[in-house]
């Protein structure tokens, strides 16, 4: 007799990891299954932001914030056993060189302060005690604390190593072609490469993948990749300090431009190396390099720590963030297709936002009210808009 | 640059590499110098201080850094060798250039 899982997760990136370890720790029966390898998509192309400073109060906000408090714990609970997931609580600076940036700046922190961020504006001196190495002539900014970074590589594979030995079954390079459904339409499992799935709950976790999944899975979600590039340094000795980055990156993350925009995010990681980020292009999965958007990275770079100029870059890599037109994942159970889950759309969020939609999609497969409206994250909310002039395409 | 094997006599002259003569051949490398003379630790790692030296050999994998001249982070396969180069193991990430 075939298996029956609880819930059949599709894609290993660390939304699909969080899953699967929040549903096998309730003790849910879990099958993963992975088209490509371990760290394959988003996840291994990323910076590993878990950020509250860089959204605005709303829905995204409230998941932000919960997910920062349970990163903290479930870092703690793997923590020895399943190695560091080299979580920092560095903190955010967000830094703007004129005093219109900043008053504008100073506007946001205030309504996200009445949101439940906490905020510390920073002045022009103020700015050069938390970074030493920062440009001179900058106006101000905001600092952060709850910002933290982790290292998503070693996060992700920490989740489902800790999801298989609560008993999940993790296949790598199983690809899911199709949904399977009873006569009444409910799911009951998917079809992969290597044969059928038996599950009660399937969750499309696919990533910048998933609109092209969504499809044949009979639950189409308008999810199309916006890619971005970022350039690693050598390893230098401690320079930055915070993950600093430049107001108009949210400018740039509340866009619908599919142009080339760039915004500066500088930081360090614990190996040394200095991540300097972020461009955003919706150009498909076009992986051809673009030297036009490595050197506005480096030019930003350069212009917010002066040191960098000198420093020599180790490598440039780019990858696909998970798009949502209306800028929120798409989160919960589709009305279109009883017992599929989605858990995608969260752009360049997806590392933050993973340890809350896991927990959300763990208690929507075991049918607990959620901790959140997922209203809001609605995967069938899109139909509507379907022939507008936003679809994103 | 005249390959290493250029002419019958070889120019030759000596860096200092620890506080000790290598020889160089005119042409070769700051890599290509101490491979010749048996070194093969070019650095020690940040962490744990574990020995590193040439690997791939074409300036991509940032494992042969040595500091030259007083720079540290230079890839030692890349750098060609110069009379009166100085030389030291590296250890750590050294300092940043400003």
């Amino acid at each position: 007799m075939a298996r029956v899982f609880d819930v059949a997760i599709v894609g290993a990136g660390i939304v699909g990891a969080a899953c699967a370890y929040a549903c096998a720790r309730r003790g849910l029966s879990v099958v993963v299954l992975e088209r490509a390898g371990l760290l394959a998509g988003a996840t291994g192309s990323g910076e590993g932001n878990l950020l509250v400073s860089d959204k605005l109060p709303g829905p995204e906000l409230e998941l932000a914030l919960l997910s920062n408090a349970l990163w903290r714990r479930w870092a703690a609970e793997l923590a020895g056993r399943y190695g560091d997931l080299e979580l920092e609580p560095k903190g955010g600076l967000v830094v703007t060189a004129t005093a219109a940036g900043l008053a504008r700046l100073r506007a946001t922190a205030d309504d996200q302060a009445a949101a439940g961020v906490r905020v510390e504006p920073v002045d022009a001196d103020g700015l050069r005690e938390h970074e030493p190495a920062i440009a001179p002539g900058l106006a101000g900014g905001v600092r952060y604390p709850q910002d933290m970074q982790l290292m998503p590589a070693r996060a992700a594979v920490a989740l489902l190593a800790a999801a298989r030995d609560r008993g999940a079954d993790v296949r790598l390079r199983t690809e899911v072609t199709a949904l399977r459904r009873d006569a009444t339409g409910a799911v009951t499992g998917v079809e992969t490469g290597a044969g059928p799935v038996t599950a009660r709950r399937v969750v499309n976790a696919a990533g910048a993948w998933a609109g092209e999944l969504a499809g044949p899975l009979g639950a189409a979600v308008p999810v199309t990749p916006r890619r971005g590039f970022i350039l690693v340094t050598e390893p230098i000795p401690p320079l930055v300090r915070h993950k600093v980055y430049s107001a108009d990156y949210l400018e740039n993350v509340a866009s619908d431009d599919a142009g080339l925009q760039n915004s500066t995010v500088v930081e360090g990681t614990p190996a040394g190396t200095i991540l300097i980020g972020a461009t955003r292009e919706l150009v498909g999965f076009d992986r051809r390099p673009n030297p036009e958007a490595v050197r506005r990275l480096a030019r930003g770079a350069v212009r917010l720590f002066p040191a960098l100029a000198r420093v020599r870059l180790l490598r440039v890599y780019h990858g696909f963030r998970p798009f949502s037109p209306d800028h929120l994942p798409v989160l919960g159970p589709d009305p279109r297709a009883p017992g599929l889950v989605h858990a995608h759309g969260h752009e360049g969020a997806g590392i933050g936002l993973a340890p809350v939609t896991g927990h959300l999609v763990a208690q929507v497969v075991t049918g607990e009210a959620p901790d959140v409206d997922l209203r809001p994250f609605d995967p069938s909310r899109f139909a509507v808009a379907e022939g507008s002039s936003r679809a994103a395409a | 640059m005249p390959p290493p094997d250029a002419g019958t006599a070889p120019a030759g002259f000596t860096i200092t590499v620890d506080g000790e003569p290598v020889p160089v051949r005119a042409g070769q490398t700051v890599a290509g110098a101490l491979l010749a003379a048996g070194r093969r630790t070019t650095r020690f790692t940040r962490f744990g201080e574990r020995p590193r030296g040439v690997f791939c050999g074409i300036g991509v994998c940032f494992d042969c850094l040595v500091t030259h001249n007083g720079v540290p982070g230079v890839r030692a396969c890349l750098e060609p060798a110069a009379p009166g180069d100085t030389v030291r193991t590296q250890h750590g990430a050294g300092e940043v250039r400003t």
